[in-house]
């Protein structure tokens, strides 16, 4: 039962000390974290059975909202910025959501999909309004109320980014275990069941849908603050992919798996681009094939597995497995 | 006004011939396997790729420029076949009693490797073979001149891959078979039909039909490392449009879509990229199953 | 005479030549227990899909307590007090016995709590006692697919109990369940139901069962009823010994 609480805890003394072991890396690991939060949301829908094949919309919303944000205030506070961000993907989501919760499966996927292109090509093509390919400069916020130079802004975003985080993951995995979070799960197993004992399978999946869009939406804003620029490249589909390949990698049973996942990620592709510029994707691809053939429940299944060999451990009052 | 007009519609045509020719390829991989291949895109670029290197090689050589259009139809079965079987035979089968978004992902982490694969192989400066293409010389349509390539050539080995393509459908022992499958792949199992073969006939078709349309399209553009990321979200566009599984509809939306995007070049440039991708959330908004879907029937 | 609780009129439905439903008219009383025989294809199961919003009729009208219930969704008429157990066990399959029910607690009581777990809501002891009714505490923690066909059965009528309905639909409760344990179960299902307050009605092929526990009977067959009555008098009519019994 402790294991429960181990890999969160262990992983997150590791990245509190980051901007402390290793400095230069601390941009590489808000992103990471940043992108986890996107993951995230994918694997509050996949709770339900379903995939968006088109959450970059929400990630390329937040973002370009903040850089609009930050450059009609001329800088404005983080404060601020996060919630323009987020509050521009909580109410695209609602209004996405109201159309794409009446499908499932292939339809849900590619009607995301389908939005989140529309968006690309605007961000893309309406080049006065949004710079076009060449994306937007994001004017750097105050601090509670102080300018800061870029050493102690990076930091400080990067400790705001942890704890963003680990409230994100606790209050997910509070919903996961609440009424709505296990009918989420129950959507899935038998969705005429759910209209049977009187809930709405929509609305169970609209509050789940706007949810994950916040989720993607503050992962996209966090990516705003710290990397100063926006581009359209953001809801580009390859972007929505990455999301889902992500959450399959970290593996889509735990609130821990989408940052877990997020990190290795991000290492491989640093590591894998500063030897050989042409392999990374090769690398990730041939390491994601690896998992779904053999461990499809992602690095973090992988480990309850060993765990559950090593200790033993079952859970005592029955067979199944608790999410972390 | 009217030369802006023809120039539109002559551009949609060549664009929704290349377009269709990828898209039909998907469309059929769904229809019978199941599976979305995100991969398409790269048995477009590569055939692309492929196609080049052979007219550059022929020109290199000294060799009559007219064997380049052999060349075109070679390196697309070439890599369809053989591309296209590995990763069936390899991976794919292996993940289909997997869940749908595993098989995906498979084909997405093929997308990936094959983008570096471009890379390793052929570089990152642009690759440009236009011989075919200057060969045919231009035409005069009106006032306009136009590429006899792009106005002729494209749209004819489109037609031709459609009709072929039913007939093979229609007429032939495996074509029917292909169909079998597709409609119910229990019901053709039972009845003895080897799935597993057709499932890899299938993809090798659908593959190199999406090499076929990058081999075409190779005289027209310089290659870049990239072309393929655009034109499988557009055939995407177009068989989800259409309806997953159609292939008469793909030739209808890849038109509708080629002039819609071409009308926007000439009218409203800013909307080019986004007509597509707008037709597609209006039509799946009223229409979830697509243009020429079926409706799935309630499971009493 | 005291209004029905459910009060059918004309009702009609055809899938393609068939007649599902040919012009039914009934009335169930609040307290009743009818059962509902047939032969295979009569309509039997069509008739709680169309009063439970799973299906549309193409005419006539269904009241529940004097209110129109014809083109409600499931949703909305489970609310209103109607709920159905099904003839495959329509479960969460993922889940454990003890969780479906309290789905289903937690549906009723339209918790909008966030934080509770679900496992912690207040309707868990009630939901114990119902599993307690049905002899199922042992498997309260086990998920659904790992029980038997039998059990499933159970837990379907269950968690349409823990909905707390007025009106309650089954469609072959007994079947899945062995020939040894029927009477037993039943039993139960009747003593909870009375204890209760439910009015019940149920599709069922074991005469036995339907002699011993329905106050009515209504005989189906091609889509109409042909007859209806206490047991006695629908079993000493040869027209439906014929029809159905003889099968």
């Amino acid at each position: 039962m402790a294991a429960r609480v181990l890999i969160p805890a262990v992983l997150l003394a590791v990245l509190a000390a980051v901007p402390f072991t290793a400095p230069a890396s601390v941009l590489l690991f808000t992103l990471a974290l940043a992108k986890g939060l996107a993951v995230l949301g994918i694997v509050v829908l996949l709770r339900a059975g379903q995939v968006s094949f088109g959450h970059a919309l929400y990630f390329g919303a937040s973002a370009y909202a903040v850089a609009f944000a930050a450059r009609a205030m001329q800088g404005g506070s983080v404060s601020l910025l996060l919630l323009a961000g987020v509050a521009a993907a909580v109410v695209t989501g609602i209004v996405v959501g109201l159309f794409v919760v009446r499908y499932r499966y292939i339809f849900f996927g590619m009607l995301n999909l389908a939005f989140s292109m529309v968006l690309y090509s605007v961000l893309e093509k309406f080049f006065f309004i949004t710079g076009g390919s060449d994306g937007l400069r994001v004017p750097r916020p105050t601090l509670f109320g102080m300018a800061v130079e870029r050493f102690e802004y990076e930091t400080t975003l990067f400790y705001l980014t942890l704890a963003l985080v680990v409230l994100c993951a606790w209050l997910v995995y509070r919903y996961f275990q609440s009424p709505l979070g296990e009918a989420l799960r129950a959507l899935k197993s038998n969705e005429t069941r759910l209209e049977y004992i009187g809930l709405s399978a929509r609305g169970v999946l609209l509050v789940a849908y706007v949810i994950s869009a916040a989720l993607a939406g503050l992962g996209g804003t966090l990516l705003a603050l710290v990397q100063g620029h926006v581009t359209p490249e953001l809801s580009y589909w390859v972007r929505s992919g990455e999301f889902v390949f992500i959450a399959i990698l970290g593996g889509a049973g735990s609130v821990v798996g989408p940052f877990v996942g997020a990190i290795v990620y991000e290492l491989v592709r640093a590591y894998a681009s500063a030897f050989a510029a042409d392999v990374w994707q090769m690398i990730l691809g041939g390491f994601l094939l690896v998992i779904i053939l053999f461990a499809s429940r992602g690095l973090v299944g992988m480990y309850q597995d060993v765990e559950e060999r090593l200790f033993s451990r079952r859970v005592v009052t029955g067979g199944r497995r608790r999410p972390v | 006004m009217t030369e802006l007009l023809l120039l539109a519609v002559l551009d949609g045509l060549a664009y929704a011939a290349l377009v269709f020719m990828v898209a039909v390829g998907l469309t059929l991989i769904f229809g019978v396997l199941r599976v979305l291949n995100v991969a398409h895109g790269s048995f477009y670029a590569i055939g692309a790729y492929t196609a080049t290197s052979l007219v550059i090689g022929l020109g290199a050589a000294g060799w009559s420029p007219y064997l380049a259009y052999p060349a075109l139809i070679i390196s697309a079965v070439l890599v369809g076949a053989l591309l296209g079987g590995l990763i069936e035979t390899v991976l794919l089968r292996r993940v289909y009693v997997k869940e749908e978004v595993l098989t995906l992902l498979v084909t997405f982490a093929v997308f990936m490797i094959l983008e570096d694969v471009q890379r390793l192989v052929w570089g990152v400066s642009p690759m440009f073979a236009d011989a075919p293409l200057s060969l045919l010389g231009t035409l005069a349509v009106g006032q306009v001149y136009y590429t006899a390539y792009q106005l002729l050539l494209l749209p004819a080995a489109a037609v031709v891959v459609l009709v072929a393509l039913r007939w093979f459908l229609r007429s032939t022992l495996q074509g029917r078979l292909i169909v079998a499958v597709a409609h119910d792949r229990e019901a053709a199992m039972a009845m003895g039909i080897n799935a597993k073969r057709v499932y890899m006939t299938t993809f090798m078709i659908g593959a190199t039909l999406a090499a076929l349309g990058g081999a075409l399209a190779s005289p027209t553009t310089s290659l870049t490392p990239g072309i393929g990321t655009d034109m499988i979200v557009l055939s995407f566009a177009v068989v989800a449009t259409a309806g997953l599984g159609q292939v008469e509809g793909a030739a209808v939306t890849a038109v509708l879509l080629g002039l819609g995007r071409s009308f926007a070049v000439y009218l409203y440039p800013e909307m080019q990229v986004l007509m597509p991708y707008l037709i597609m959330v209006v039509v799946l908004l009223f229409r979830p199953q697509g243009l020429f879907g079926v409706a799935e029937m309630r499971k009493v | 005479m005291t209004q029905p609780l459910l009060s059918v009129r004309d009702l009609h439905i055809h899938f393609g030549g068939i007649r599902a439903a040919d012009g039914i008219d009934l009335d169930v009383f609040d307290g009743e227990t009818l059962a509902i025989i047939g032969p295979n294809g009569a309509g039997k199961t069509t008739f709680i899909n169309l009063c439970t919003g799973y299906l549309k009729p193409k005419g006539g009208r269904v009241l529940f307590d004097g209110r129109p219930i014809v083109g409600m969704a499931p949703r909305r008429i489970t609310r209103s007090g109607i709920a159905r157990s099904f003839q495959i066990p329509q479960l969460f399959m993922e889940h454990t016995a003890l969780e479906n029910l309290m789905l289903a607690a937690a549906s009723r009581e339209k918790t909008r709590w966030p934080w509770l777990r679900l496992g912690a809501l207040p309707q868990r002891d009630e939901m114990l006692d119902l599993l307690d009714l049905f002899g199922l505490v042992s498997v309260a923690d086990k998920p659904i697919r790992e029980l038997p066909e039998g059990v499933r059965k159970l837990i379907d009528i269950a968690v349409a109990l823990a909905l707390k309905p007025r009106l309650l639909l089954m469609d072959e409760p007994t079947s899945g369940v062995s020939s040894a344990e029927k009477v037993g179960v039943m039993d139960t299902l009747a003593r909870a139901l009375a204890a209760r307050r439910v009015t019940s009605v149920f599709v069922e092929h074991d005469m036995e069962i339907v002699e011993r526990y329905a106050g009515r009977i209504a005989v189906w067959s091609a889509g109409k009823i042909m007859a209806l009555g206490p047991p006695k008098e629908v079993f000493a009519n040869p027209d439906v010994l014929r029809n159905v019994t003889g099968v």
